[in-house]
């Protein structure tokens, strides 16, 4: 499950932000901030490609971990609260596996070039 | 409480200020919002001088907020004060505001000249030379920071030892609301790892970091922005400077992308910061990531609400998953060629 704003909340900035700012002030900020609206386009591309594949993913791990069916935000809300007070735990069989895949399925789509995601990528591929 | 006055537009109070202060000195120039969220505002101006411009920073909270910010500004221009009288390198404060000066609270410090950006810091060849010794840098002005007798800071300074800020953090994951299972775990692992908070608390700068740190060819210049500081566990600020997220590509180099855990300690020990315990260090590593993980997960509610409704900010929100690798990392570490679901 992707985090918070989604590349849909997230489109109307860059919109607005082509239509009202890039349009009348030319100076650095502006220069600045339309590289970070194209990352945001970037962003929401891989998000429309890969979240689908990645969501059903996730929420088959999720399934067994949990041992029953849900939606991913409720489903993350378990897992989390679980974490949180120690009823699960890194001991739990699956739980390492888990959270790095779901972890290293949002930078796939937050920000490939990330260091230590290039390296976890790596590592393993052994 | 009585209504105020409106403020005279703030050039004009500081030149008049200016006239006060320093008779021969001239017109206010230059004078220029720099950064600053609602309660608190930093400007850069001079004072022109017979010898050319005086470059100065105001920091101040406009009057309006005095209520919410009692002490807050008062104690940084004094924690500045007693820093540099211990041998560290911060700003020279000039002044600091009086109601009379009609510019809300806050002081005049020196604007240095240096660099705060990470990637020129960390890649233009002007810094090769600084690279190669600032994490040493770091340790000795912590060091400096930290010997400060606890006993002469202001005592508005708030005490947030290790368990205080554990608590806040576990507010801060509630406040946020998204459900982030990493996250949960790293509070899970704070909580289960936290070493006991020290006898003695010491001044805690709060948040020792690339952008509050001005560089220069020859080195830091300058400790800036000691807004958060706090009387606390040493080791937090250790920690904060190592944390990932300040690496910016030198993922191998733990200390803000220039140095390691080495030469940092070894210099804090040297300036007589009193001997390094790395777990400690390692707690604070894990928090601090935790901490910037978080206050991204909090850009969403900023961008959604409006307050700021940038395609930045909101790209900010979207980091919180670099955050989960690099806490990953610390408190489940991949194994060679491990093989992973999914």
């Amino acid at each position: 499950m992707q985090d918070e704003p989604s590349a849909a909340e997230m489109l109307p900035a860059v919109a607005r932000f082509l239509r009202d700012t890039v349009t009348t002030d030319h100076s650095a900020h502006t220069i600045f901030q339309a590289r970070v609206a194209a990352n945001a386009v970037d962003l929401a591309a891989r998000e429309a490609q890969l979240t689908p594949r990645l969501n059903e993913e996730e929420r088959v791990r999720l399934m067994k971990l949990l041992g029953h069916d849900g939606d991913l935000a409720t489903q993350n809300r378990i897992l989390a609260d679980k974490l949180l007070d120690g009823s699960l735990s890194l001991a739990t069989p699956g739980m390492k596996e888990h959270l790095w895949a779901t972890s290293m399925a949002k930078l796939a789509v937050d920000q490939p070039s990330y260091a230590s995601y290039r390296r976890a990528l790596k590592r393993m591929q052994g | 409480m009585t209504l105020e006055a409106p403020h005279p537009p703030l050039a004009d109070a500081l030149a008049h200020l200016g006239k006060r202060l320093y008779p021969s000195l001239g017109a206010v120039s230059g004078l220029q919002r720099l950064s600053g969220g609602a309660s608190q505002e930093t400007w850069a101006f001079s004072f022109e001088g017979p010898g050319g411009p005086v470059p100065l920073i105001l920091r101040r909270a406009p009057s309006a907020r005095v209520s919410d910010l009692a002490a807050g500004l008062e104690a940084e221009a004094e924690l500045l004060k007693l820093a540099h009288a211990n041998g560290a390198r911060v700003p020279n404060v000039r002044y600091v505001l009086t109601p009379a000066d009609n510019c809300g609270r806050g002081f005049i410090m020196d604007r240095l000249e240096g660099e705060t950006i990470p990637r020129k810091i960390l890649r233009d060849a002007a810094f090769a030379g600084a690279r190669t010794h600032l994490a040493r840098d770091c340790g000795e002005a912590l060091a400096r920071i930290h010997r400060i007798e606890p006993s002469r800071l202001p005592d508005t300074l708030r005490a947030a030892p290790g368990s205080v800020r554990l608590a806040e953090l576990n507010r801060t994951y509630a406040n946020v609301g998204h459900p982030n299972p990493v996250f949960a775990l790293a509070l899970r692992w704070l909580a289960e790892n936290m070493p006991k908070d020290p006898k003695e608390l010491r001044l805690v700068h709060g948040d020792f970091r690339h952008g509050n740190l001005m560089i220069g060819p020859d080195g830091i210049r300058g400790v800036l922005d000691w807004e958060l500081a706090h009387l606390g566990d040493p080791m937090e600020d250790l920690g904060w400077i190592c944390v990932p997220s300040w690496r910016f590509g030198e993922i191998e180099k733990p200390v803000g992308g220039f140095g390691t855990h080495e030469e940092l300690f070894a210099a804090y020990e040297a300036a007589g910061g009193g001997a390094v315990d790395p777990a400690r260090v390692r707690f604070w590593e894990v928090f601090g990531a935790l901490q910037w993980g978080l206050m991204c997960s909090g850009m969403a509610e900023i961008f959604r609400s409006g307050a700021d409704g940038s395609v930045e900010r909101a790209m900010i929100g979207r980091r919180a998953s670099e955050v989960e690798i690099d806490l990953l990392d610390y408190i489940a570490p991949l194994t060679q060629g491990a093989a992973h679901a999914g």
